[in-house]
Parts: structure tokens; sequence; C-alpha cells
């Protein structure tokens, strides 16, 4: 068992730290800020493990629009009131059994694959390029079939805001 | 190549170098464990050093050039010909009252000026700035830089959320739709460039602009599909950073501040700083991808010091920027988004398109053609499209729902 | 074409941006208080009191008619008249100034006091550096601080002032004309009274 460098325990206990933040803080858009932090927190993970590019996109798609997304969806539909039963639901411990669950199907996942990747005692240097060969060659399809949702979001967008112009005054 | 033998001369490549050479020098000084450390922090200290300065003379000369621009003589009490009026705005910054809003969020709104300014300086990090002069040579800097930018939007919103005050909100929202509009088009743009290099890495775009044919240089810009790119690129460019006629989110007349409304004294110059900073940076990315970055512009003068010709690009670029702040009036907002999405990013696609018709035509004129023609036609038939949308004739009102 | 006005405007800034260096008509602007604009010649501010001559009060003209100071719409003049006469211009034995104070805070350089003296006594000054620490004392005027020679009339509106130079001169003209034909005919009375004496003496 390899040990963790320093570094990863700094970078993990940031992400715990804002996920936490996430779910405990009152101010909804506190929260939102708090998960652009674990956000970060995973990119710089990415980046830890020389995956430049997947920790460049994290930040760039992720902090640069997601949170974005996140934040303006809070600020248009009037979410900054505080919800009058409190933070925390009721019914809590079925979450936690969900939750519990959830962990196990995962955490199953990744020890399986362990065994699935060939084991290599220096980490493989992956560039910008041979994600892009790989992306246009082995993995076409999964990119055409991602590129037609995205389509079709968008295409959904721009029909759900045609729709206030239609109506004549 | 046309090369004078001044370019191999000794004195002339020390010249070039001497930066480089004076890191050395000083790191020498320390063991060998330390010497990569040390060296990122003296590069790091030159940055920090050097671009605020290089902002501080902006802001007088923009002052005095649009001043000139409108008639008038800019400021001219403070120092020879008002050269020293950043060190009195400096002054008055600091030791102006620093006022937080009673029900603003004090962290958040502390945060905001601070993670700005972090993020607009560490997009510094991967310009090549000379021949060999690159802080770090990431294999995708380009696309570091990209989101360190997009990590600004986050701190306009949460500058304008935090200080509770409606006219804030409204400028931070509408300051973060037109970033994210634009940023889209400033990505696009440099696709292209990326699609013809083949490579993310800014050393090495630069390099591959870095030829000459007989004298002139091989700069992305003197291609149909570059030129086209590079106007692109200077529009998003002024969207991103804020500036006329896309300000209308920190339009005086209009929101007030926008969302920096709610800050005096040092957070205030800290906007300002950052604002400035990214105008550096984003004007460095573009002379890097499309103005052959640190290359000189004849291959007879390849012996003037590359930083120069860095330097002098990007102050170019930044006097253009205050050539059209003097110039143009303010957009809307509605007629900012529209030529983002309806113009502008159309246009990107189709370069897009030109661009790898032109990679796979293969040399000789007829790429030159077809790929001017394609796109001088497209902007003259956008162009008309755009301006036949103005229908004049009875008002209608749309009200908010 | 789409952009056209853009270039022509950014090549008008680029005309007004080079031209600022080298000629005045681009660089309107001008460095108060190194360099001044001069005022135009019918440029007024707050009124001042003419006297001829180089004595200040001898020569003053202001005879305390108190018209000024009746018509004056704010009511910032205050005027003392004296216990005695005095010749003016014209030889007339007239009043004259014991006290004539102008607030010039209240004044509102409407001109009125100007337009209605009779005898061109009070007009406008040009001079608008009169800011002063002294918020009430300082901006109350008497007399003396009032009284401004022709000479000095003549060299800030000198077109007005020569008209003005012109009438007077005229009227003590007429006046002088009345006085003789009036001393003449006095004269030729007497000398009619006189003459038919000698006659009725003669013979013997």
């Amino acid at each position: 068992m390899r040990t963790l460098s320093p570094i990863f325990y700094l970078l993990a206990a940031l992400t715990l730290a804002g996920g936490l933040a996430t779910v405990l803080l009152k101010q909804l858009v506190h929260c939102a800020l708090a998960v652009t932090v674990a956000f970060a927190g995973l990119a710089l993970l990415f980046l830890q493990l020389d995956a430049q590019f997947a920790g460049f996109a994290q930040i760039l798609v992720y902090i640069g629009a997601v949170a974005i997304l996140i934040v303006f969806a809070i600020l248009l539909t009037r979410g900054s009131d505080l919800p009058k039963d409190g933070v925390f639901s009721r019914s809590w411990p079925l979450g936690l059994v969900i939750a519990a669950g959830v962990f196990a199907v995962l955490g199953w996942a990744v020890l399986a694959s362990v065994g699935a990747v060939p084991q290599q005692n220096t980490v493989p240097a992956v560039t910008v390029h041979d994600i892009g060969d790989a992306l246009v060659g082995r993995y076409v399809l999964p990119l055409e079939i991602v590129a037609l949702l995205l389509t079709a979001a968008t295409i959904g967008a721009v029909i759900v805001a045609m729709h206030e112009k239609e109506r004549p005054r | 190549m046309i090369a004078t033998p001044w370019a191999t001369n000794p004195f002339f490549v020390n010249l070039d170098q001497i930066f480089v050479l004076l890191r050395n020098w000083l790191v020498g000084f320390l063991p060998a464990a330390l010497r990569p450390a040390a060296g990122v922090l003296l590069g790091v200290i030159a940055i920090v050093c050097v671009f605020p300065g290089l902002f501080a003379l902006t802001t007088v000369f923009e002052r005095k050039g649009l001043g000139r621009i409108q008639n008038r003589i800019g400021p001219n009490r403070v120092g020879p010909y008002g050269l020293l009026q950043p060190v009195a705005d400096g002054i008055k910054s600091l030791t102006k009252e620093d006022i937080v809003p009673l029900r603003a969020n004090a962290a958040v709104h502390f945060l905001a000026p601070l993670v700005l300014v972090v993020t607009v300086f560490m997009g510094f990090a991967v310009l090549p700035v000379g021949r060999n002069m690159v802080l770090v040579d990431m294999d995708a800097g380009l696309l570091f830089f990209f989101a360190m930018g997009a990590a600004t939007e986050l701190c306009v919103f949460m500058a304008g959320w935090s200080s509770r005050n409606k006219y804030s909100l409204l400028g931070a929202m509408r300051a973060v739709a037109q970033m994210i509009s634009y940023e889209v088009v400033l990505l696009l743009s440099s696709v292209a460039v990326v699609m013809i290099t083949g490579s993310l890495s800014l050393p090495k775009i630069v390099a591959a602009q870095n030829t000459y044919t007989g004298v002139f240089p091989h700069w992305y810009i003197f291609t149909p599909w570059g030129l086209a790119g590079f106007l692109m690129y200077a529009i998003a460019a002024t969207a991103e950073t804020n500036r006329s006629p896309f300000d209308l989110p920190e339009g005086e007349s209009e929101l007030v501040a926008g969302y920096h409304t709610e800050y005096s004294g040092f957070k205030f110059a800290l906007f300002f700083l950052g604002e400035y900073l990214a105008m550096f940076s984003i004007s460095g990315l573009g002379t890097t991808l499309f103005l052959g970055g640190w290359s000189a512009p004849f291959s007879f003068l390849t012996w003037v010091p590359s930083w120069i010709w860095f330097f002098g690009k990007v102050m170019m670029s930044i006097f253009v920027f205050i050539w059209m702040r003097g110039t143009l009036p303010r957009l809307r907002q509605d007629q900012l988004m529209n030529f983002a999405w309806k113009f502008v990013l159309p246009f990107t696609l189709l370069n897009l398109l030109v661009t790898a018709l032109w990679r796979f035509m293969g040399e000789g004129w007829a790429r030159w053609v077809v790929c001017s023609v394609i796109l001088i036609a497209a902007y003259v038939v956008m162009g008309r499209l755009e301006m036949r949308s103005e229908h004049f004739g009875r008002r209608r009102y749309r009200y908010a729902e | 074409m789409l952009g056209d006005g853009i270039l022509k405007g950014m090549a008008e800034t680029a005309r007004n941006f080079f031209g600022s260096f080298v000629s005045a008509e681009r660089l309107t602007t001008v460095e108060y208080p190194e360099q001044r604009i001069p005022t135009a010649e019918n440029a007024r501010v707050f009124p001042f009191l003419v006297y001829d001559g180089a004595d200040w009060e001898a020569g003053m003209r202001c005879v305390a008619c108190q018209i000024c100071e009746k018509e004056c719409p704010p009511k910032c003049i205050y005027i003392e008249k004296s216990a005695d006469k005095k010749p003016d211009y014209v030889g007339k034995q007239q009043f004259y100034l014991a006290r004539f104070d102008i607030d010039v805070s209240v004044c509102m350089s409407c001109q009125i006091c100007v337009e209605v003296c009779p005898f061109e006594a009070i007009k406008m000054d040009t001079e608008f550096e009169l800011a002063t620490e002294d918020r009430f004392g300082g901006l109350l005027f008497d007399r003396k601080e009032l009284s401004r020679s022709n000479e000095y009339y003549h060299s800030i509106h000198p077109t007005e002032a020569t008209e003005v130079d012109a009438r007077l001169t005229e009227e003590k003209a007429k006046v002088e004309a009345k006085a003789k034909a009036a001393a003449e005919a006095a004269a030729a009375k007497t000398a009619a009274a006189a003459s038919p004496a000698p006659p009725a003496e003669g013979g013997s």
C-alpha cells in the first residue's frame, strides 16, 4: 500500500470541508459557494494526480459554469428564504440509509476496478494529444451522444425562452 | 529568411535572455535542492512587480489618452505631465475609509476582490513573455488560462450578491451573463489556433508562429481565418473585461457602479486592479495566439529582445482598448447579448469550419482565396441580416411576467 | 456594411487625438488659473461707481438720487445722502454720497441699477475673482471699494465708455450753450435797459 502524500490529505480535507459546509450552512448562497470550494478541491486533486486536462476542465466547467448555474437558479427562484422547519429534514434516518447504500455501491465499484486496470510502476504521462486521439478514435460514439444531448438542451432552453415572446400584448 | 547577423550577435542574445540569466545567477547562490522553487519564486516576484507597475502607467495613459480624444488635457498636475498621478491615486485609495454595509455578508464581501485579484494573477503564469520566459510551461496552458478566467466570473457574482444592494445584484447578474456569453466566443476563437498548431501549450503556439517566409512572419493574424478569429477574440476580450462599449455592468450612469457600488477604499482599488490586470492578461493571450507572441514582425528585426516585442504588442492592444473606449457609446444589455449569440458566435463557428478547410486544403494560393471568400461573404450576409432586423413602426411593449 | 460606422468613428477620434497636439482647435482646454480667456466686452459681474479725474471723492458722478436702490430687485444697495450739496459736472448743485454699500453676495448682476441711473454713475465691472474667507464683511463693498476711475471704465468697456463720455460732453455743451444764451440774453437785456439813457442826456 503506497503512502499518500501530505498534500493529498490537505486537499481531501478541503474537499470534505466544502462538502460538509454545503449541507450544513443555513444561507443557500453560502452553500453554493461551499460546493464551489468542493469543486475546487476536486480539481486540485486531479492536478495532484498529474491529470492536467481533467483538473482544468473541472475548473472551467464546474466552477465556471455549473456553480454559476446553481447560483442563478437560487437567485431566480427566491431560494434565499430560510426554510421554516430548519435545514435538516425529519426523515434523516432514511437519508442516512440511502447515502450509505450509494457509498457502498461506489466503493465496491472503485475497489473492483483496481484489479481491472493493469498495474504500472510509473504514472503514464497522458498528454492532451492522447485525450484528443481517444475522444475522436475509440470514444467517438459517446462524444457524439453527449453532443446530441447538449444540442437538445440548448434547443429546449431556446424554446422555453421563446415562449414568453409569443404572447401578443 | 532574411536574417541579420545581429540576431546571433552574443550581445543581443544576452540582452534577449537577460532576465533568464539574472534569475539563474541569483538562484545559483542557493543549494541545488532549493533552486527550482527559488526560480519560480523569483518569476512570481517579477510578475507581481511588473504588471501592477504597467497597470499604474496604463491608468495615467488612459486618462490622458481619453482626454486628448475628448479635446482636453488629462491629469497634468502631479509630477511631470501628470505621470505620478497613480501615486496620488494609490495614496488616496489606501487612506480612504473602508465601508462595509451593515447587512452585507462580511465574509463574502471581503473575499470577493481578494479571490478576483488572485485568479487574475494566476493567469499570467502561462504567458510566454519572451524567449524561454514563461513561468510554468504546462501542456494544457491555454486551458489553465481559461479556467482562471472562468473563476473570475464567480467573484463578480460574489461581490454583487454580498453587498445586499439591488443595484449591485443587478449589475452582477448582467456582468455574469455578459461574461458567460462572450466566454464561449473567446474559447471557440482560440480553438481555431489550437487546431492549426496542434497543441494547447502557449510556448509551442508562439514557436509555430516564429517562422518567416522572406521578410514576413507566419503570425496567424495574417491568415484569413486568423484575422477573423482575432477580430472575434478582440470583441470577446473587450466584453470579458467589461470595457467600453460593453461596460454596462459598471456604467456609472446606469447602475451607480454596478457590482462594486458598496466597495470603497482599497477593495475598490483591488477591483480596478483586477480589471486592468485581466485586460493585460487577455491582451497577452491574444498576442500569443494571433500576433506571434514575442516574435519580431520582420525577420531583420529579430535582434531586438523578444520581451520588448511582447510588451510592445500588449501595449498596442491596450491603446486600441482605450481608443475604443473613447469612440463608442455603451451597448445596452439586450443589444450586447443579441450581438454575442446572433452574430459573433455563428461567425466564430464558421471560422472553425474555415480553419479546418485551411488545414486540409494543403499549401498554395487556393486555400487563401477560398477561405477569404467564405469569410467575407459570411460577414456581409450576416451583417445585412443583423441590420435588417430593425423594425420601425409602432412600438411593441413586452411586460415582465 | 456592418462595422463601417465604428471605423469612421475611430478615424474621427484618432484625428482628435493627434490633432490635439498640433492645433488649438482640437484642444480647447484653457488651464485656469495659469491661462485665462479674456472676457467679452459686455461681460458683467458686479457694479462699480465711476469717478472722473484723480480724486475719487470729488469726481464721483453719483448724486445719491437713490433710484438704483429703489429699482434693485434683491435690494442689495444701501444709500445714505450727504447733508450738504456740491456742484456736479454741469455745475448744478447736487447731493453726494455719505454711504453707498452693495452686498455682492446678494447682487444678482441683473444690471437694472445701471440701466436706470440717469447720471451714468454706476456701471458693471468684469472682475470675478472675488472669493474671500470672510463671508459677511468681505462681501459687503462700501463706496471707497466700489469706486473706479473713468480710465478704468474705458479699459474694460471701451465702446460703452466712449459713448457715455460723448453723451456727457454733449450734455455739458448743451447746458453751457444754454447758459451762454441765457447770459447773452441777460446781457442784451441789461444793455438794452442801459442804452436809451444816453440820447436823453445829450445837448447843453
